[in-house]
C-alpha cells in the first residue's frame, strides 16, 4: 500500500450554476485502478452541510463563498480536507490509511470453508490453502481437502486420479474460470497442465452443480479461477526442487499497459530427467519429463462503463518417457529389447471473456465466453500406440438480472459446443465429430433471511446425445443460528470417451473388447445419471473456539453408463450398462480451531460404489470402502513485515480396496481379493521471512509407505500377464522437496 | 445530476442514513427496504450508515421504504422508529443505546491480524 500515490487534482470544469459544488471520489486499493467509492461523506468544514457519495462516487453539495474547506472522509482511508476556492468540479482520490495507524478489525479467515448462505454446497479453496502442500498442479491441488479424492499414480505414466463422491474425474465437471478445460483429450493428463502457481483459487461444488456451464458435470463441478495480471504480484518467482529429481521453475510477469489494459505473462518449465527404480523391478518408479507451459493474459476493466475483459494465449508442450530403466527411446521403440513408452502431448488454447455491467443498474450483467482448443496427444506403450487429436470450441452467453426485486434472480442464457475426435488405436482409426446447441435458464430465490434456491433447466440439440432436459436444483434452508441443510438434485448426460480416460489399459497385455451395440459413440450408448444429495453444515463455539461439522450424504445413479470391466486379466471391454450402477457417499468432516492459529481438520468418509458387470453385480475396483482424512495446520504470530513460520501436516488412511479379478490367471499371477489398508502422512514447514520471500521443505509419504510389486508380470513385459494397472499405493516411498516464492510488486 | 427529474424513473437511485450497528442489522434493515414493493436492490452500509435504494418511482418513494425501515426498527433521517419497533430489535442492535455503539467500535476476533 505504500506506493498508492496521493492524487489531488482539481479539473478545471466550467459549471453554469454556481450554487453547488459537483465532484466525484475515487479511491486506489492495492492497484492502480481507480475505484469510485459509494457513501464516503462529504462534509463543509464547521458546518451540518453534508452529503454522501452515489455509485458512481459523484456528489453534489450546496456552495457558498463562506465555505472553504471540504472534508471528505471514508472509513479505511485517510480524511482529506480540502480548500475550496472556487465551486469547480472537484476529483479527489481517497488514499488507504497506513498500515500502522490502521485499527485493524480483522478476523482471520479459515483458508477453506464452506458457505453457509449459498443453495449449492460449494467448498471455496483459498490461495492460503493451496500453499499447505507445495502443489504443483492442479491434480495436487487437493491434497489437503477431504472432498476431493487424490489417487495414487498408475504404475506407469505417474499421473495422479481425482475422485469426487466416489466418481473419477470425467464426471466431474472442471473448469477454468468457468469454461469447461479438463475434459476430452485433455481428461487424463489435463489437471497436471495447470501449474499450481497460476491457480488464485478453486470452489468445488458438490453434487450437481449449476446448469450454466453445460450439461456434462454428474458428480459436481471444480472450478480453478487463475490470478489475474491486475492483482497478481508485479513479478512473481517459485522454484521447486524434489528428491525424486523433479525440478519447476514458475515465473508470472505482470503490467499495467494503459489506463484499463493490463497483461501478464505466466511460465511454467518442469523437468525430470533422473531414473529411479526403488523397488527394482527394472521399471521406472516415475517418468521422466519435461513440461512447458505458457499463458499470456489480458485483461481489460473500465469500472466507469461497467466492461471487464479477459484475453487469454496458452501454450503447451509436455513430453513423458517412461518404462523400463534400459529402455532407449531411439533404439528400443517397438522392439523386444526393452518394455517402454512416450506419451507427447502439445495444446494450443485461446478464450476470452467479456462481461458487462451495467454502471447505472448493478443487477444487470452481461458475460460473453468464448474457447478455443487443440489438443494433440502422440503416445505409444511398448507395441500398442495411442494418439488423439481433439479440437474444440465453446461458446457461453449469459444475460443476470432480477424479477422484481434483488431477492429473485435470474440467470440465462445460450451454449454452443463443437468436439472433433481422431484416434488412432493401435491399427484402427476412430472419429467423431460433436455438437450442441442449448438454452439455459436459472432462477434464484433467497428471502435474505432462511431459506434460498436454485432451479435451473437446459435444453440441448446434441448431434449424438439427441435433445434432451437437463434440470438442476439446489436448497439451502436454515433452521437455526449457524446451520446450513442442503439438498439438492439434478441430471447429468455425456459421451464417454473410452480410450483417453482409460488409456492405462495400453501398458498392459489385455485386449480391448468393445461391444458395439449400434450407438452414437463409437457404438455406445451416452452416459445419463442422476444425483441427489443432503449436506447438513453446522457451526458451534466451545471453550470460545469455532468449529463446523458437516455431514454429507450423495447418491449417483446410473440411467446408462459405459461400463468399463476389468474383470477378466486378458482383456479390458467396454459395453453399455444392464442392470444398476450407482455410487453412494457418505462424508462427516469436523473443523476446530483448537487455539489461535491452530486449526485442525478430521474426515471420515464411506463410499459405496457398485457396478452391474457381465460377471455379476461388484464394486468399482481400487475404490476404498472406508477413508479417513485427518489435517492439522498451524502458524506463529505474524510480525509486521509479515514474517511467521507455518506448519501443515496431513494423514489419510485408507481401507482395503478390491482388486478387478486375475482368477483365471496362473497361480502366480493372481493377486488376492484385496489390497492391505495402508496410511500416508504429508507434512510441510514454511518460513515466511517478509511479505515478498518464503522458502518450504516438505515431505511426502514421510513414513515410506509402499506397494511392493506394482506391476504384475514385470519381469516379462512382453508376456500375456504384464498388467500395470493394479496399483493402490504409492510406489516411490517417501519424497522430500523444497523450494522458495519470490514477489515484487 | 441536477435535482430535476423529467419523466418517473423506473430504475431511481437514492442513499438515504439509517441507523444500525452490526451485521444483523444490516440484514433486517435491507430485508425491510426490499419488502417495500418497488425497492429493487437495497444495500445498508455498515460503516458510513448509508442505505442504497434501486426502486420503481412508479411504485414507491423514500418516504415509503422509510417508513418500512421504521416499522422493522431502524431510524431513518426522517422517520423515527416506534418504540415497540425499536424494542423488536434483537438486545445485541439496541443502535440507541451509547454502550452498544461502543462495543460494535471495538475490534473483534482473535488471531492472526
Amino acid at each position: 500500500m505504500k506506493n498508492i500515490l496521493y492524487i489531488l487534482f482539481l479539473l478545471p470544469t466550467l459549471m453554469l450554476s454556481q450554487e453547488v459544488l459537483k465532484g466525484v471520489v475515487m479511491e486506489t486499493q492495492d492497484t492502480n485502478n481507480e475505484l469510485p467509492v459509494l457513501d464516503a461523506n462529504v462534509v463543509w468544514l464547521e458546518t451540518t452541510i453534508g452529503t454522501t457519495t452515489d455509485f458512481d462516487g459523484n456528489f453534489t453539495i450546496p456552495y457558498k463563498k463562506e465555505y472553504k474547506k471540504l472534508i471528505i472522509s471514508y472509513i479505511g482511508f485517510t480524511t482529506d480536507t480540502i480548500e475550496i476556492n472556487e465551486p469547480n468540479f472537484l476529483r479527489h482520490v481517497l488514499r488507504p490509511k497506513g498500515d500502522l495507524d490502521e485499527v485493524l478489525v480483522k478476523t482471520r479467515r479459515k483458508a477453506s470453508a464452506t458457505s453457509y448462505i449459498e443453495a449449492q454446497n460449494v467448498i471455496k479453496i483459498s490461495s492460503a490453502e493451496l500453499l499447505k502442500a507445495a502443489c504443483c498442479n492442479l491434480s495436487e491441488s487437493f491434497e489437503t481437502n477431504p472432498s476431493i479424492d487424490v489417487n495414487f499414480a498408475d504404475a506407469v505414466t505417474g499421473t495422479r486420479q481425482i475422485r469426487m463422491l466416489g466418481l473419477k474425474s470425467p464426471y466431474i465437471l472442471i473448469t477454468t474460470e468457468n469454461i469447461p478445460s479438463v475434459r476430452g483429450a485433455a481428461q487424463t493428463y489435463g489437471l497436471s497442465f495447470i501449474p499450481g502457481t497460476w491457480v488464485e483459487s478453486i470452489q468445488v461444488t458438490k453434487g450437481a452443480g449449476s446448469v450454466t456451464n453445460g450439461f456434462e458435470s454428474i458428480a459436481g463441478q471444480i472450478n480453478a479461477e487463475l490470478q489475474k495480471p491486475l492483482t497478481d504480484h508485479k513479478l512473481f518467482v517459485n522454484a521447486y526442487g524434489s528428491v525424486n529429481g523433479r525440478l519447476e521453475l514458475n515465473t508470472h510477469l505482470n503490467t499495467k499497459v494503459t489506463d484499463k489494459w493490463s497483461t501478464g505473462l505466466y511460465l511454467h518449465g518442469n523437468l525430470r530427467d533422473q531414473k529411479f527404480d526403488k523397488n527394482d523391478d527394472s521399471f521406472l518408479d516415475i517418468p521422466l519429463m519435461q513440461q512447458i507451459n505458457v499463458m499470456n493474459r489480458w485483461q481489460y476493466t473500465d469500472g466507469e462503463k461497467g466492461w471487464v475483459s479477459f484475453i487469454n494465449f496458452r501454450f503447451l508442450n509436455d513430453e513423458k518417457q517412461t518404462g523400463q530403466v534400459d529402455f532407449n527411446p531411439d533404439t528400443d521403440k517397438f522392439t523386444t529389447n526393452a518394455w517402454g513408452s512416450e506419451i507427447d502431448t502439445r495444446r494450443y488454447e485461446v478464450s476470452a471473456k467479456l462481461g458487462y455491467v451495467n454502471p447505472d443498474i448493478p443487477y444487470q450483467t452481461a458475460g460473453l465466453q468464448v474457447s478455443y482448443s487443440d489438443h494433440d496427444q502422440e503416445s505409444y506403450f511398448g507395441f500398442n500406440q495411442y494418439n488423439i487429436k481433439h479440437r474444440s470450441i465453446y461458446a457461453n452467453a449469459i444475460y443476470n438480472s432480477i424479477i422484481g426485486d434483488s431477492r429473485n434472480k435470474v440467470k440465462t442464457g445460450l451454449s454452443f459446443t463443437y468436439d472433433d475426435y481422431e484416434e488412432l488405436v493401435n491399427a484402427d482409426t476412430f472419429a467423431r465429430k460433436e455438437n450442441s446447441l442449448g438454452a439455459f435458464f436459472e432462477y434464484t430465490f433467497d428471502n435474505l433471511d432462511d431459506v434460498n434456491l436454485t432451479a435451473g433447466v437446459r435444453v440441448d440439440n446434441h448431434n449424438r446425445l439427441g435433445a434432451f432436459i437437463t434440470p438442476r436444483l439446489h436448497i439451502r434452508y436454515t433452521p437455526w443460528e449457524k446451520s446450513a441443510l442442503r439438498f439438492s438434485a439434478g441430471r447429468g448426460k455425456r459421451s464417454a470417451n473410452i480410450f483417453t480416460e482409460n488409456q492405462q489399459l495400453f501398458s498392459t497385455s489385455r485386449t480391448v473388447n468393445l461391444v458395439n451395440s449400434g450407438g452414437e459413440i463409437y457404438g455406445l450408448n451416452p452416459e445419463i445419471a442422476w444425483n441427489y444429495g443432503f449436506s447438513y453444515l453446522q457451526g458451534f463455539t466451545i471453550f470460545g473456539r469455532k468449529g463446523d461439522v458437516t455431514l454429507d450424504y450423495y447418491r449417483t445413479d446410473f440411467q446408462n453408463q459405459v461400463v468399463v470391466d476389468w474383470e477378466n486379466p486378458d482383456e479390458i471391454s467396454f459395453y453399455n450398462l444392464e442392470g444398476d450402477s450407482y455410487a453412494q457417499n457418505f462424508q462427516a468432516e469436523l473443523n476446530f480451531n483448537v487455539a489461535d492459529r491452530w486449526d485442525v481438520r478430521l474426515a471420515y468418509k464411506y463410499y459405496d460404489v457398485q457396478t452391474q458387470y457381465r460377471s455379476g453385480k461388484l464394486e468399482k475396483p481400487l475404490v476404498p470402502n472406508h477413508r479417513i482424512f485427518a489435517n492439522t495446520s498451524y502458524e506463529t504470530q505474524k510480525s509486521e513485515n509479515g514474517a511467521q513460520w507455518k506448519f501443515d501436516t496431513t494423514f489419510n488412511w485408507l481401507g482395503e480396496q478390491r482388486f478387478s479379478s486375475t482368477s483365471t490367471n496362473d497361480v502366480a499371477f493372481q493377486l488376492p481379493e484385496n489390497s492391505p489398508t495402508l496410511g500416508t502422512l504429508n507434512a510441510q514447514i514454511t518460513k515466511v521471512f517478509s511479505d515478498n520471500f518464503e522458502v518450504y521443505l516438505g515431505g511426502e509419504n514421510i513414513t515410506n509407505v509402499r506397494q511392493d510389486n506394482p506391476i504384475l508380470g514385470a519381469e516379462d513385459p512382453f508376456g500375456s500377464n504384464f498388467d500395470t494397472t493394479f496399483v493402490y499405493g504409492p510406489i516411490f516411498g517417501s519424497m522430500y522437496y523444497a523450494g522458495l516464492r519470490f514477489n515484487l510488486n | 445530476m441536477m435535482t430535476t427529474t423529467f419523466a418517473q424513473n423506473k430504475n431511481a437511485k437514492a442513499s438515504i442514513e439509517v441507523d444500525g450497528v452490526c451485521l444483523m442489522c444490516k440484514s433486517r434493515i435491507e430485508k425491510g427496504a426490499i419488502k417495500t414493493k418497488g425497492v429493487k436492490s437495497a444495500v445498508w452500509n455498515i460503516e458510513t450508515h448509508q442505505l442504497s435504494l434501486i426502486y420503481d418511482e412508479r411504485k414507491t418513494n423514500i418516504k415509503a421504504i422509510e417508513a418500512n425501515v421504521a416499522a422493522v426498527g431502524h431510524d431513518t433521517k426522517d422517520v423515527k422508529a416506534t418504540d415497540e419497533a425499536y424494542n423488536s430489535v434483537h438486545d445485541c442492535c439496541k443502535y440507541r443505546d451509547e454502550t452498544i455503539q461502543a462495543d460494535h467500535k471495538k475490534p473483534k476476533g482473535g488471531g492472526g491480524n
